[in-house]
């Protein structure tokens, strides 16, 4: 293990991590959270997280995000150290319904990051009628995220998020209060948005197939504290596709050997 | 308005009129002779008069300006002091203190020191009505700013949104349903504050109107403008319900026993 986590060290010939966590310990209230994560995340990786809950990896992500300062270690973003968040790194919460203004229309939220990146409003109507079409929410930008369903709520939060124009993507149980039809047909619209735009994604998910559908490489989290147990290369054909990439051998395989590992950590 | 809650709202009514129709009666078949009181019948009579000389309409400036100025000077200070102290832990530690040892001060008792410094006037009852009306809409907007749902402070955050950004864009929004039930507040408490002291000591308003009253020992006229400052409390609550409703809809529905 103590290789692995060693990996992400600039290796001669190698590129930098875009993302490095170098033996983080977090504490909150005496507890430790988080204890000796080590991890980088290349440039335009796909890493998926998943773990039991209370396993940290919400945690985790917000300290990729810069929201959490480490307790001891440190998180270096493009090898500069992360002191607060940054305009490059977009974060898109679970909780979808909390994390929009509801007094905005689905423009006025989308509006709100190029207010903050300080775009002129004479360009913003533009922007927000293409970063609305991006995510499949063209004719709505003059509803109020009250008015829409929770899937066009997190459409409508990644559009915001997109019009940061991110480096990095951070997604936080995105499509954990979706149903399974939305939540699938959104897992392909993020797959293609970030094939399109070669962000880099750290996708926190508790659903395993999920995780080996979206990634690269999952990371399953140990609990109490929170650190790395298991760590997966997926070596998946891209395009995936929900019915034959879940077929395939090496996605049953992973499953498999996924599923094994949650369940002895459960114990 | 459905007819059902119609047939309420009369139904509510029913035992009002009924306690007014006995007492007319009443004090019809006793000749009623008293200073303090006088038979409904009378007291509208009086209504009439003072509308009719438009004395009454004359205090009702007078205490309405006074209620008004203050009120909007005390919600001026307050919404500052308020989202201040909401925003910062430190301030709000540093300032507790002198706030829960001003708050007590029951308005009125400035009235002394209003009186020497400023005079006679509306200026000494707008100050008295500002000081009233600080508090409940500082403690409320402190409240409102520190209830505001954490990830809309985490998405402004990772937005990078300047803190006037902040302040503007996600804080005043978020915040503003409570911060409107709070004006609610503040607005009953300018009306009762500025006719206290007109009571006390403004010649001016509504508040003096009833002392004049009360000393020509017109028991009627004293009624008809008690009567008249309820039905301006009741029209201004009114006001301000319906305005909560048309600007905040759903989201103001929680502060409606305010």
């Amino acid at each position: 293990m103590a290789n692995a986590a060693k990996r992400f060290e600039v290796i001669p010939g190698q590129p930098r991590p875009q993302i490095a966590f170098t033996e983080v310990t977090l504490q909150l209230g005496g507890k430790t959270i988080i204890e000796n994560l080590s991890l980088g995340v290349r440039a335009g990786e796909f890493l998926c997280v998943v773990g039991a809950s209370g396993c940290g990896k919400t945690t985790a992500l917000r300290l990729a995000a810069g929201l959490y300062q480490p307790t001891s270690g440190r998180v270096d973003f493009d090898g500069q150290l992360m002191l607060h968040p940054r305009r490059e790194i977009a974060i898109v919460f679970q909780d979808y319904g909390k994390a929009l203004l509801p007094w905005r229309t689905a423009a006025g939220n989308v509006s709100l990051a190029l207010e903050a990146g300080g775009m002129p409003s004479a360009e913003r109507p533009a922007r927000i009628e293409e970063l609305l079409r991006t995510v499949g929410l063209p004719g709505h930008a003059g509803k109020y995220p009250a008015e829409m369903s929770g899937g066009m709520q997190q459409r409508l939060q990644i559009a915001r998020c997109l019009a940061q124009e991110p480096k990095t993507l951070l997604m936080d149980e995105p499509f954990g209060a979706l149903d399974a039809m939305t939540r699938q047909g959104l897992q392909d619209e993020v797959l293609a948005l970030v094939a399109a735009s070669g962000a880099t994604v750290i996708f926190v998910t508790h659903d395993l197939d999920e995780a080996i559908y979206l990634g690269d490489r999952v990371i399953g989290l140990l609990p109490h504290p929170g650190r790395i147990g298991i760590e997966l290369a997926v070596n998946l054909p891209r395009p995936r596709d929900q019915l034959s990439t879940r077929e395939h051998p090496e996605f049953l395989r992973l499953r498999r050997q996924l599923f094994d590992f949650i369940k002895a950590t459960e114990q | 308005m459905t007819t059902d809650q119609a047939k309420e709202k009369g139904k509510a009514l029913i035992l009002p009129l009924a306690v007014l129709l006995a007492f007319e009666a009443w004090a019809r078949a006793t000749h009623l002779q008293s200073d303090s009181l006088a038979p409904p019948s009378e007291i509208i009579l009086a209504l009439a008069g003072a509308f009719a000389d438009f004395s009454i309409l004359t205090a009702t400036r007078d205490t309405l300006f006074s209620a008004f100025a203050g009120l909007a000077i005390g919600t001026v200070i307050g919404l500052a002091l308020g989202i201040a102290f909401g925003i910062s832990d430190t301030l709000n530690r540093l300032m507790e203190v002198t706030v829960e040892a001003i708050r007590p001060i029951p308005s009125i008792a400035l009235l002394p020191i209003a009186l020497i410094a400023l005079g006679f006037g509306y200026r000494m009852e707008i100050v008295i009505v500002a000081f009233a009306c600080v508090w409940p809409i500082l403690i409320l907007s402190r409240a409102a700013v520190r209830s505001i749902e954490p990830r809309l402070m985490e998405v402004s955050r990772a937005l990078r949104l300047p803190a006037a950004q902040r302040v503007w864009k996600i804080i005043i929004p978020a915040a503003l349903p409570r911060i409107f039930v709070a004006f609610r507040l503040s607005a009953g408490i300018a009306l009762i504050v500025a006719v206290t002291v007109e009571i006390a000591i403004n010649p001016l308003g509504l508040g003096a109107g009833i002392m004049l009253a009360q000393q020509a020992l017109r028991p009627d006229l004293m009624l008809a403008y008690l009567v008249w400052i309820g039905v301006i409390g009741y029209a201004l609550n009114i006001l301000l319900v319906v305005a909560q409703h048309r600007l905040f809809g759903r989201a103001a529905l929680s502060g409606d026993s305010a």
